[in-house]
């Protein structure tokens, strides 16, 4: 008989969706559907399934082609990698398990790794921000009970995070917000109309690259003083009821995404967002709070910074000190100027994300990519050794985009043999201190 | 199987009343004993102060708002982030230091024990993993409760049972100790941006006032017969007259009484003392009321306090008061973390630098000072720094030493850039009271195990007890003549031993120990009301599923389970 296994947590985006039931085979094998999950969420489920999944360990040879290896082998050569390179990049960790990623630190600390998650091509810059200002925020069931006028700025959830709407932002009905969505104002402010906008009570289209002049123009107009007459194609009366709106709500709260952290002005536009949202306080309840997309970034940033006092692009390459520096110790940085030796990813594909100059370095060097996937990454390293998915056939604590941890939970059993992220992490670092205790690789 | 003698040790112990004496102590395994074999290993105490390992009774060491404190204050590292050689890890920060320099660091001090003091229940996991990271000291954490919408419903119709059932439920879904409340019902009122002041100002919507809460979970505290007492971080903090406060809550006290099977006394803790002894009207003509604080608490046997010294550093103000870290915002505009949690509670965080030269920040300093020097018993007041908020928990040393020399206090009063001001506004300059090692012990030991509910096994030396024991380089006989020579004693440790294992030799870690989780489990009768209130409060407003709100076993991989029943209540 096929069973359900109820209160799954979606191991996709930020939003941590908690009520998935995912129903799986009598022997624990095969997942044979989702309920609840948006589209995207549903497939990495599916995923789970697919034919032609890597189960063992890869090697690539001379030739281009890959060869199978064992786990043994896998980990001595990574772990030997590691011990040789004075200068290690350990980027990735968003879709592993905070205690996976605890494992990969103790490594990075005694190998001179630097580690560094996505944050770092996508809100590091908010991060940046967060260090220059602070930030006020709340978690995603305030919003849900309290709040009244919901902003997206830079942000299109109906795409990114397809049920972060239903659950906290627009739809759901809470403690104070009886009515749902009736009872909210929803703006979308944003330079293309998106399905998010459509979703929305009224749509700002600024000017593209304006966004700072025009967080900057609310500002200005909360303190009642003069604007011109259109501030990034926005024309100053809008400006004005829009503000005066936001003064009167209950409570506020702007989302905000890449259309803010990755356009002209980067973490100076979320520095005068948080400052706006600052401003607000001084006359109702706001809020603000940055969409973070890849699945467990947050927890990255969490781990490292109970550790190592940083968010991301934390570099321990110096053995007796943590430093973070944005520019110096980020992976594109450091892979644009050729500064470390060797890479090890996990979990995340900067293939994919990363500039096409960065990667023509990364691909230079010795390289492991661990990932349950075939993905970008895998098709330029050494070697790929496949684990089981966290989430689905491993649990593990991630954290959602307030922060929230949720322990994740195991679905269905991995293939037969195959390795978690933490088990093979923990092979790795006893490799290492084998290696270490013989003076070195 | 281990055993040693820590020999010819002057030993302070208030367990026993052991002021001093030369003494042997004995361990075997993780325990103190009468006697052990002749192959136990002799430890050289001569010249020495033993006493039992230290408990920490109120600290933010560990959870969301001081990660949020490490994340957003890169600039505290560059005080500090450093290897020492040998087993341990990369060390960093300064006021919110890492998980890692936090255990080394309380060992180092002659540290066993600290409570983690605010602990949102939504956010559990994280305080628990940050615990788990923690190395060498035993720890456990305080869910805060008086703002939490479940007790505001219950107590506004006076229902202690339910009250008291739901508390039970949190505790045994968090892993959480016992009843934390910071600023009862502020803090809701928060959430629309509002505050209460006082204690009889209405919550927003609940239509409750603090005084009911603080009354109503005091009550349920003592209907389940929890080790540690309700503990109170009162309304109207950090500002000029609020002593007034201060005392109309703990008043609310009066008449209640302690019932529980751990040994405590007290059904109130009341915080971090200092931020709430304030006479005055302004910052202009602010004055200590620390005088008319601890008269009334002395007088008050079923209260106990810890003080909250302010170290004059520079540090990271954080707390579950969500409306108060607002307002000093809007005092020194420095960057602002707040963070809301639903059904629950808040917390915000600003920087703050206590500058010597501000004659406000001084005279806080001296009002810390004075609440530990007016204390008559020093089973009832501790040493805290409300870490990391009037200061860095490592600066305990210096705090000892201002308290155990009246000559070292003074040369810091006397040289205040506006001294004049700071002897005018508090009474610090007529005191010549000097703690001794014996007091010290009560207020940083056997007094905060007794208040936590842990005098059983903890903070003292008589056999029977755990071996979590603190030797340091001080000759009572020949005590430090100077302040800084006090300070370097009581900073590193000549000898820790956690459970009965030796973990700091010379300040040097030399093992981490096996930490421990402490928690609670209240066993309540079966409550239906409770639990469907439970799933009701999940299903519609909650943004996690219920089944996906505990902590699970493996965040508390060595855990101390305190079992309290209460089904015969």
């Amino acid at each position: 008989m096929p069973k359900e296994v109820t209160d799954v947590i979606c191991p996709f985006c930020g939003t941590l969706c908690d009520d998935l039931i995912v129903t799986v085979s009598d022997d624990n094998k095969t997942i044979l559907g989702v309920k609840n999950a948006c589209a995207i969420g549903a497939e990495k489920f599916n995923h789970q399934r697919l034919p032609g999944r890597v189960k063992r360990p890869r090697m690539r040879q001379a030739d281009g082609t890959y060869k199978e290896i064992t786990y043994d082998e896998a980990i001595d050569w990574t772990a030997n990698m590691l011990v040789k390179s004075r200068k290690t990049l350990m980027y990735g960790w968003a879709s592993t398990s905070c205690q996976a990623m605890s494992v990969g630190h103790d490594i990075a600390e005694k190998v001179g790794g630097i580690v560094d998650n996505c944050a770092t091509v996508c809100h590091g810059s908010s991060l940046i921000a967060i260090e220059d200002v602070g930030v006020p925020s709340c978690t995603l069931g305030e919003v849900k009970n309290r709040a009244d006028r919901v902003i997206f700025w830079g942000c299109n959830p109906a795409h990114a995070h397809p049920r972060h709407m239903s659950r906290y932002s627009i739809f759901p009905r809470g403690f104070f917000t009886v009515k749902g969505h009736k009872g909210r104002k929803i703006y979308t402010v944003d330079c293309r109309y998106t399905d998010t906008a459509k979703c929305s009570d009224e749509f700002i289209q600024v000017q593209q690259g304006y966004d700072y002049e025009l967080l900057n123009a609310f500002r200005t107009a909360a303190r009642g003083e003069v604007l011109p007459d259109t501030v990034g194609g926005v024309p100053k009366e809008k400006i004005y009821e829009i503000v005066e709106d936001l003064k009167t709500c209950r409570f506020g709260i702007i989302f905000f995404g890449m259309g803010l952290t990755h356009t002209m002005g980067r973490n100076h536009n979320i520095d005068i967002a948080i400052n706006l949202t600052r401003d607000m306080n001084d006359y109702t309840k706001f809020a603000i709070m940055a969409m973070r997309g890849h699945w467990n970034v947050t927890g990255s940033g969490q781990v490292l910074g109970w550790q190592y006092g940083f968010p991301y692009a934390v570099d321990l390459s110096r053995r007796d000190q943590a430093r973070h520096q944005t520019g110096e110790t980020t992976s594109v940085d450091l892979l644009n100027r050729s500064e470390v030796e060797a890479c090890f990813y996990i979990a995340t594909d900067p293939g994919a994300h990363f500039p096409i100059d960065a990667m023509k370095s990364s691909a230079k060097k010795p390289t492991v990519t661990v990932d349950p996937h075939i993905n970008c990454t895998t098709e330029i390293s050494d070697i790929h050794i496949p684990v089981a998915m966290v989430g689905v056939e491993v649990g593990g604590c991630a954290y959602r985009m307030d922060n929230v941890p949720i322990e994740t939970r195991k679905v269905v059993d991995p293939p037969e043999g195959m390795l978690t992220d933490e088990e093979l992490l923990t092979k790795i670092n006893h490799r290492v201190d084998e290696l270490l205790a013989k003076g070195g690789a | 199987m281990s055993e040693y003698i820590i020999k010819n040790g002057h030993v302070f112990d208030p367990v026993q009343g052991i002021k001093g004496d030369k003494k042997d102590i004995f361990v075997k395994d993780n325990k103190i004993v009468d006697k052990v074999g002749s192959g136990a290993k002799v430890i050289d105490a001569s010249g020495k102060t033993v006493m039992a390992g230290a408990l920490e009774v109120h600290a933010h060491v560990a959870g969301p708002k001081v990660n949020a404190g490490r994340w957003y204050r890169p600039e505290d590292k560059h005080f500090d982030s450093h290897k020492t050689a040998g087993i341990t890890r990369i060390e960093g920060g300064k006021s919110i230091p890492t998980v890692f320099k936090t255990g080394y660091e309380y060992a180092r001090m002659g540290f066993t024990f600290a409570m983690e003091a605010a602990m949102p229940p939504l956010y559990a996991r994280h305080v628990h993993e940050e615990i788990h990271d923690t190395p060498i000291i035993d720890e456990a954490a305080l869910p805060v409760f008086g703002n939490n919408w479940f007790i505001l419903e219950y107590l506004k119709n006076q229902e202690i049972e339910n009250t008291a059932a739901y508390i039970a439920w949190v505790l045994n879904q968090t892993k959480g100790y016992g009843v934390k409340v910071v600023n009862p019902g502020g803090t809701e009122a928060w959430a629309w941006g509002l505050n209460c002041l006082s204690i009889h100002d209405p919550v927003p919507y609940f239509d409750i006032t603090p005084a009911e809460i603080i009354t109503g979970l005091m009550a349920a505290n003592e209907y389940l017969g929890l080790p540690h007492s309700m503990h109170l971080h009162q309304n109207n903090l950090g500002n000029p007259g609020n002593y007034t406060t201060t005392l109309e809550s703990l008043k609310l006290a009066e008449g209640v009484k302690a019932k529980n099977n751990f040994g405590r006394e007290q059904v109130l803790h009341s915080t971090h003392l200092q931020f709430h002894s304030y006479k005055g009207t302004n910052w202009g003509d602010f004055e200590s009321g620390a005088k008319e604080v601890m008269d009334y608490v002395n007088r008050q046997k079923n209260l106990t306090i810890d003080t909250g010294n302010v170290t004059l550093d520079e540090t990271t103000t954080m707390t579950a008061d969500g409306p108060f870290e607002h307002h000093l915002n809007s005092l020194n505009h420095l960057k602002w973390i707040n963070v809301d949690v639903e059904l629950e509670t808040a917390a915000g965080v600003v920087p703050f630098i206590y500058d010597p030269d501000n004659a406000v920040f001084a005279s806080q300093w001296a009002v810390g000072l004075e609440l530990a020097l007016y204390a008559k018993d020093p089973m009832r007041c501790f040493i805290t720094t409300d870490h990391p908020n009037a200061g860095p928990f490592t600066r305990y040393p210096r705090v000892y030493a201002w308290l155990m020399s009246e000559k070292y206090r003074n040369e810091r009063l006397n040289t205040f850039k506006k001294a004049d001001k700071v002897i005018s506004a508090t009474t610090l300059a007529n005191i010549d009271r000097e703690i001794t090692l014996y007091e010290l012990a009560a207020m940083t030991r056997a007094g905060p195990a007794k208040c936590l509910g842990l005098s059983k096994d903890y903070g003292g030396l008589k056999p029977g007890m755990n071996a979590d024991i603190a030797i340091y380089n001080i000759n009572p006989d020949k005590f430090p003549s100077t302040g800084p020579e006090i300070e370097k004693a009581f900073a590193q440790v000549a000898y820790l031993f956690k459970d009965g294992k030796i973990c700091v030799e010379e300040g040097k870690i030399v093992d981490m120990g096996k930490k421990h989780t402490f928690w609670v489990d209240a066993k309540v009768k079966e409550n239906k009301q409770v639990m469907h209130d439970v799933r009701e409060k999940f299903l519609r407003y909650y943004s996690v599923n219920e089944n996906n709100y505990s902590v699970p076993e493996s965040y508390a991989p060595h855990q101390h389970i305190i079992s309290v029943d209460a089904t015969q209540a």
